[in-house]
């Protein structure tokens, strides 16, 4: 195969990993919702958890985003 | 259509050359330069008149101030008050960087590999040293937690052991990826307002407004990140439990 073309659908697979990162975040956020809805007072106490989940969950998906921008841009 | 990689090339502003070394005087440094001098600016003459109410500038130093100095005791408890300097100023150099870079037409230093896995290598390097000087060879029982069975100690340790030494590589990428898949998503998108043409432009135009609203969020909620799990890391090395 050409490598050219092997690249581009190496980077193509690699962007699946964001639907991970999608659905990690639903989850923190399903989670954050109907927890404040059972309790609101505590609500903002637990958001400061809810946006250290968000960016974690989000630097997974990130990284499958990394590997496919450095076989477009870099090999 | 512009090239979106174009905006991320390092230009000598200064070419300087010491022995073999190439030390010039980069857009990255002088962007670097810029973040370090603007939070200087609003602390130092922020807190000029030092007034018990504080006025807008006082606030706002201080809100900044009180804010990291909450994150730190609360994450890093007893013995932490001494690395809240070094907390804070990572805090608003990350957060002066991934702000700056979200002016049209300048620079983002922490969109470079190189920025980003400086300050988590120094961090991770800083927090081992840290652990080993407070506790000596018992920092091994970090990676034993307890209350497992034996049994699973051979699988567990070396789980343990990888998910330690990839703390350095995670804490960078995570703010390396996100300053440059934000930066290159609004160079594409304000790409197509161009290539759509006047009729339809206006979608793309909305896109991108909307989409560099969240820029501007990710930039504060990276800083954040990035400080918090500094905080988290040295509790780790302060406080061996798990």
């Amino acid at each position: 195969m050409d490598p050219a073309a092997a690249k581009m659908i190496g980077a193509g697979l690699a962007s699946i990993a964001l639907a991970g990162a999608g659905v990690g975040i639903g989850n923190i956020f399903a989670a954050y919702i109907s927890g404040s809805f059972r309790n609101p007072e505590q609500a903002p106490r637990v958001f400061a958890n809810v946006i250290l989940g968000f960016a974690l969950a989000e630097a997974t998906g990130l990284f499958g985003l990394v590997v496919a921008l450095l076989l477009l841009f870099v090999l | 259509m512009h090239n979106p990689m174009e905006q991320f090339e390092i230009k000598r502003l200064i070419p300087l050359y010491l022995g073999g070394l190439d030390v010039s005087y980069t857009n990255a440094a002088l962007w670097m330069t810029i973040a370090i001098a603007l939070m200087a600016f609003i602390f130092v003459y922020g807190m000029r008149r030092q007034a018990l109410v504080p006025g807008r500038l006082q606030g706002v130093a201080e809100t900044g101030y009180e804010f990291i100095a909450k994150m730190v005791s609360d994450n890093v408890g007893e013995g932490g008050k001494k690395y809240f300097p070094f907390i804070l100023t990572l805090f608003l150099f990350v957060l002066g960087c991934n702000a700056l870079g979200l002016i049209p037409y300048s620079f983002t230093p922490t969109s470079h590999i190189i920025v980003t896995f400086a300050m988590a290598a120094f961090v991770f390097i800083g927090v081992t040293i840290i652990a080993f000087f407070k506790h000596g060879l018992h920092f091994f029982s970090f990676f034993a937690p307890k209350g497992v069975p034996l049994w699973l100690m051979p699988i567990l340790v070396p789980i343990e052991v990888i998910s330690y030494l990839i703390r350095p590589l995670t804490l960078s990428v995570r703010l390396f990826a996100n300053m440059l898949a934000g930066h290159i998503m609004l160079k594409v998108f304000a790409g197509f307002v161009i290539m759509v043409g006047i009729f339809f432009g206006w979608l793309p135009l909305i896109f991108t407004s909307a989409f560099f609203a969240l820029e501007v969020l990710v930039a504060c909620l990276q800083a954040y990140v990035f400080a918090i799990l500094t905080c988290l890391y040295l509790n780790d090395a302060l406080h061996l439990h798990h």
